[in-house]
């Protein structure tokens, strides 16, 4: 399987006006790679690095050092972006469109003709189960559905890689399902989902691969049963390369 | 150009979507229909007075419209997170910038339109005449004055962190021109150096909005301005919007996204 996502010795480094200056290292040496295909679970402590990472990887985030290509095409060429699809974490679409509106103001970006964007927001809608509220406003629709928005919104250009910043965080266990039932359709398509979760039961269940990340160094990457090894769960196993030290029980 | 105008829909829509232009037009609809339903000393000419007070809140309202849907732009799409899917596609910074500034000022040039057309019906009811051309000259230039608020605005935007401090300064600067601009090579005058050569150059380098208000133009049925000079004030908006708006592409590009 080719590699569509590669990071080599990839350094972050944030000067934080806080700490006057001082230098914050983010990411620290990181070197990743997804293959087409699969479901990267990458995961980490909360400030570990893995938001930065997808930073890096969308071009928001400049590299301090070290390198990060898509397709292997540079990540700060901006056609590099041309065949993902980006969820971020906690996004507030534009509350006064409907979803087939949002939808349709980013086929237009991506150039979409208006016929095959009207097929492609149809099978979108019903993909994440919004075709009955389609024509509502974003501001009416709850967590869960806004999140569904936002995954719609990622598979418009209908991307070969699929970057998701925790795509379930926030939602409750019926949203989380079908957000899970989704990235699995998805996978079942041939798509590649490179996603970031703290839910380690969702990721054991739907990712072929994953990668922990930890104070922005890689602590450990591959196939999920590998990881988890002599442990009984991915949490424990996560735990413990992490470097958590589970209290004794009184 | 497809993205440019991608984004200046969303904005028109925006304002549309929202109460702030219907709640201005309808003040300023009741207040124009109540002072016209009077007529104070019996004055034949009170459609003069009557005239200059629509404008003047035509003016005030086009200024709100204006100075706050541009203020919110940037600031939304960061605080909301919506920057990060749209720069996630094939969408330049710069171009984000360029629709922004164009869906503002589309927006407020529909939002001109409805005002003048009332004003256009509320003088043709007393003076029974349609001088479509001054009125054409004026909403042009109103126009074109508020595409420099607006590129102004946007460049606000990027620089100050909060949509109140930016519509705070703004509406400081754009009144402070509007009432002060005309006259600061004068005031130049009567000072030493190096005060005198301070207040020359901000003198030269503000845009003197007060170029573009011919309300007089129409409140007292005046010739109409020579095309030429209508073509050079018009050109000189331009440069205007051109200067702030390439500074807003060069903020822009340094700012941080998340």
């Amino acid at each position: 399987m080719s590699v569509i996502l590669k990071t080599q010795k990839l350094r972050v480094e944030f000067r934080s006006r806080e700490m006057r200056q001082a230098t914050k290292v983010a990411l620290n040496g990181l070197d990743l790679e997804v293959r087409a295909g699969e479901v990267f679970g990458f995961l980490g402590p909360n400030g570990a690095g893995k938001t930065t990472t997808m930073n890096v990887l969308l071009g928001f985030v400049p590299p301090t050092s070290g390198e990060a290509s898509l397709f292997g095409i540079d990540v700060r060429q901006p056609i590099a972006r041309q065949r993902i699809g980006y969820l971020p974490e906690m996004t507030y679409y534009y509350k006064f469109l409907s979803a087939e509106e949002l939808l349709r103001f980013y086929a237009k970006i991506f150039g979409l003709a208006r016929g095959e964007a009207d097929k492609r927001i149809d099978r979108l809608l019903k993909l994440v189960e919004l075709e009955h509220a389609r024509k509502r406003p974003i501001k009416s629709y709850s967590k869960g559905m806004q999140q569904r928005v936002g995954l719609a919104q990622a598979l418009i250009n209908n991307p070969d890689l699929l970057i998701l910043d925790e795509p379930t965080s926030g939602l409750d266990p019926l949203g989380r399902m079908k957000v899970r039932e989704i990235i699995q359709r998805l996978k079942d398509e041939g798509k590649t989902v490179f996603f970031s979760s703290h839910e380690l039961g969702e990721v054991e269940t739907i990712c072929d691969r994953v990668a922990i990340i930890h104070q922005g160094e890689l602590k450990a990457i591959g196939g999920v049963h590998e990881i988890i090894g002599r442990h009984t769960s991915l949490e424990k196993a996560f735990l413990e390369i992490i470097g958590f030290q589970t209290p004794p029980t009184p | 150009m497809k993205n440019i105008f991608a984004v200046a829909g969303i904005v028109i829509k925006e304002l549309y979507r929202r109460k702030d232009f219907y709640v201005l037009f309808i003040v300023t609809i009741l207040i124009c229909l109540v002072m016209a339903s009077v007529n104070i000393f019996n004055d034949a000419k009170i459609v003069r007075y009557l005239k200059e007070i629509c404008l003047l809140l035509i003016w005030i309202c086009s200024l709100v419209i204006a100075v706050t849907t541009t203020a919110r732009q940037i600031p939304a799409e960061r605080e909301n997170r919506t920057l990060l899917p749209l720069l996630a596609k094939p969408l330049t910074r710069p171009q984000l910038l360029f629709g922004k500034f164009l869906g503002c000022w589309l927006a407020c040039g529909l939002a001109l339109l409805c005002f003048y057309v009332f004003f256009g019906a509320l003088a043709a009811t007393r003076e029974h005449q349609w001088p479509l051309l001054d009125y054409f000259q004026a909403a042009t230039l109103h126009w074109f004055m508020l595409g420099i608020v607006v590129a102004m605005v946007l460049l606000g935007s990027l620089v100050f962190a909060a949509p109140s401090s930016n519509n705070t300064i703004c509406f400081v600067i754009i009144v402070g021109i509007l009432f002060v601009g005309r006259h600061l090579d004068q005031v130049a005058l009567t000072l030493r150096e190096p005060l005198r050569t301070v207040v020359y150059s901000i003198y030269f380098v503000i845009p003197h909005l007060e170029l573009f208000d011919v309300r007089d133009l129409v409140i007292h049925n005046w010739p109409l301005i020579p095309w030429l000079y209508f073509s050079l004030a018009l050109l000189y908006a331009l440069g205007y919007m051109a200067v702030f708006l390439a500074g807003a592409c060069l903020v822009f590009r340094r700012k941080a996204v998340n």
